[in-house]
């Protein structure tokens, strides 16, 4: 799937004395090609997840368009956009995003749980099993997430992503609570995604990241360079 | 049961102490809104009780009772206490213009000392002239009363068919009536001769304050129903004027007393219950929304997932219906069983008819509790999913982080 976002631009307001406007993404095009990893790079601040943000089509722009093979992502219609997004976008957002109520397991088939019946919840379980496997984390299979580090809740929520074999995978940040160990199994298992037909698209502050990928692009205050 | 609301289950349970907190807020909300709408229903019933079982327009009783404090409970309610008057006056009102139907009570209070099973109040009718109480023991009794048969009010704890002895005389307990939710409730109820035995027994045994009553010569009540076309008004002042030396009351005025309390006490508590209503809508408002907020990620997790805005809202009014619905189950229970356990102590302690009201209306009390319970939830909830289904995922993201 490939995505092409044309003179994307994102202004958000400020509360405080007044209100006043900030550029968070100057207006910009930028292509991702399914098959290839993209790594976004910048300091903080420099608008790199508000981009990522609107690309998986989880933050309007406030001008331009996200096509996702043609299609422009914000002209659909609330319902559309989240079955698309269910179906074809997987998002590795920054943090921990546990949801608590959820064991391991449920939280990684937590995309069919929102949009799936219970046979596709069932068949999901091995593909999950397996996931967890390839991350090392097989054995929490119920563990709670109060019960795990910061790097295993990581490792969950790419898993999670990655579920559905998605046609374009985002990450912010996606190694930033991870050992050098399993920053080299997550950028690996992402650029298999990558080497497997997926548009991979990655925001991350780590330099070892840069062997992985196929094209890289840097962001500066809301402006943004293609690097290699 | 669909994922989503398997979602929303594992929400509710998967936070004990958070659910919990919001279940109790919504059985306080319950309980206050079953407990008071039974309360004003209940009195609303027992003065409806009250005013049926007296049936009279006018009652005309001695001057000399009417300066004793709790005449009127004795009349009205079936209050321990008696007085007597020649039964002349009977007949000179009898002959008044304007009266449709005229009848009289005799009282007499059982004493506690050994001659008596139980101190209580003693109501005899003359079964050929009354109006107001034949049709009531007829119906609870399936007959007229024989001589020293006795119907008793419904919180006596006597058999029918079992014996009950007052000055020594032994009475049979033909039927017991239904609940007023007054002291006619511990009252009994006998026919003129039955009376007319008992006041001579107890002036025998010295335990009447009247020593020298002839009981075939005195009253205690006279009852008096209107003729259609007679304003109650002016057959009143006719009575007062040309009776001399009693006191003719309109029953109504008499009632009015009871009625104005009630109203009283009714509007406390609909105030209260509104009052503790609204607060508990605030607190569950506000409480939902912390719940929301606190969860702002989790949310942000699911539109990732793929839930749309309208399936977010979904989720959280499903979790809120489970909640509230929890709560205002309980707290209907509880309400209910507490109205039941203490509604003796609610008429002793407010000295008014309370009287529950048959099961149709308390199942519609119980109903209207939980709809107002739950909406007053789902109220909370609407606004809080409303405000987090507007916001769009990649704001609480960047805001989190």
């Amino acid at each position: 799937m490939k995505i092409t976002a044309q003179s994307v631009c994102k202004e958000f307001i400020r509360q405080g004395r007044g209100t006043n406007r900030f550029v968070a993404v100057k207006p910009l095009d930028i292509t991702i090609e399914q098959g290839s990893l993209t790594l976004l790079m910048g300091r903080s601040g420099s608008g790199k997840s508000t981009l990522l943000n609107m690309l998986a089509g989880l933050l309007t722009p406030t001008s331009g368009k996200v096509m996702y093979d043609g299609d422009d992502i914000y002209a659909m219609d609330d319902e559309k956009l989240s079955r698309f997004r269910n179906a074809n976008i997987g998002v590795i957002p920054q943090g921990q995003t546990a949801i608590h109520s959820l064991d391991v397991l449920g939280n990684i088939c937590l995309s069919y749980m929102i949009c799936g019946t219970g046979r596709e919840l069932e068949a999901a379980y091995p593909a999950a099993r397996e996931l967890m496997g390839r991350f090392g984390i097989a054995e929490l299979e119920t563990a709670r997430p109060e019960e795990l580090s910061g790097g295993e809740l990581r490792r969950m929520a790419i898993a999670r992503a990655m579920l559905r074999k998605p046609g374009v995978i985002f990450a912010d940040e996606p190694t930033c609570d991870l050992d050098d160990e399993n920053t080299e199994l997550v950028l690996g298992i992402l650029k298999d995604a990558a080497r497997s037909g997926a548009a991979v698209f990655i925001v991350t502050h780590e330099r070892d990241a840069v062997r992985y990928a196929d094209v890289i692009y840097e962001m500066n205050a809301g402006e943004i360079g293609r690097t290699s | 049961m669909k994922l989503t609301e398997s979602l929303s289950f594992r929400n509710v349970t998967g936070r004990p102490g958070r659910s919990a907190a919001l279940v109790i807020l919504t059985f306080l909300m319950a309980v206050s809104v079953v407990c008071g709408t039974l309360t004003v229903t209940s009195l609303r019933t027992g003065l409806g009780a009250l005013e049926a079982r007296l049936g009279a327009d006018i009652m005309t009783v001695p001057a000399s009772a009417v300066s004793k404090q709790n005449f009127e409970n004795i009349v009205m309610q079936g209050s321990k206490g008696y007085f007597y008057m020649d039964r002349s006056y009977y007949d000179k009102a009898a002959e008044r213009e304007g009266i449709e139907k005229i009848s009289f009570q005799l009282y007499l209070a059982s004493a506690s000392a050994g001659c008596c099973s139980v101190p209580l109040q003693i109501i005899g009718y003359d079964p050929e002239t009354d109006f107001t109480v034949s049709p009531w023991i007829r119906k609870s009794a399936g007959r007229e009363l024989g001589d020293l048969d006795v119907v008793v009010g419904n919180d006596l704890s006597v058999f029918v068919g079992s014996t009950i002895t007052f000055y020594g005389v032994e009475c049979n307990v033909a039927a017991k009536l239904d609940k007023t939710g007054t002291d006619l409730d511990t009252a009994v109820y006998t026919n003129l001769n039955t009376i007319k035995k008992l006041i001579a027994s107890s002036v025998e045994l010295g335990m009447n304050e009247f020593t020298d009553i002839d009981p075939d010569r005195v009253v205690s009540c006279i009852l008096i129903k209107v003729a259609d076309g007679y304003p109650v008004d002016e057959v009143l002042n006719d009575l007062n004027l040309h009776v001399r030396r009693t006191k003719s009351f309109r029953t109504k005025d008499m009632i009015s007393g009871v009625s104005d309390s009630l109203t009283g006490v009714s509007d406390i508590v609909g105030v209260l219950m509104c009052a503790v209503w609204l607060l508990g809508l605030a607190v569950l408002f506000l409480a939902f929304r912390m719940s929301v907020n606190e969860r702002k990620k989790e949310f942000a997790v699911l539109r990732i997932a793929g839930a749309s805005k309208k399936k977010l809202a979904g989720i959280v009014m499903s979790e809120a219906l489970m909640i509230t619905l929890a709560g205002a189950a309980v707290g209907i229970i509880i309400g209910l069983l507490m109205m039941i356990s203490f509604n003796g102590l609610i008429e002793e302690s407010t000295g008014l008819p309370f009287l529950l009201p048959d099961g149709g209306a308390v199942a519609l009390c119980a109903v209207f509790a939980l709809a107002v319970s739950v909406i007053g939830g789902m109220i909370s909830a609407v606004w809080t999913a409303g405000r987090i289904s507007r916001i769009d995922a990649g704001v609480i993201l960047r805001g989190e982080n």
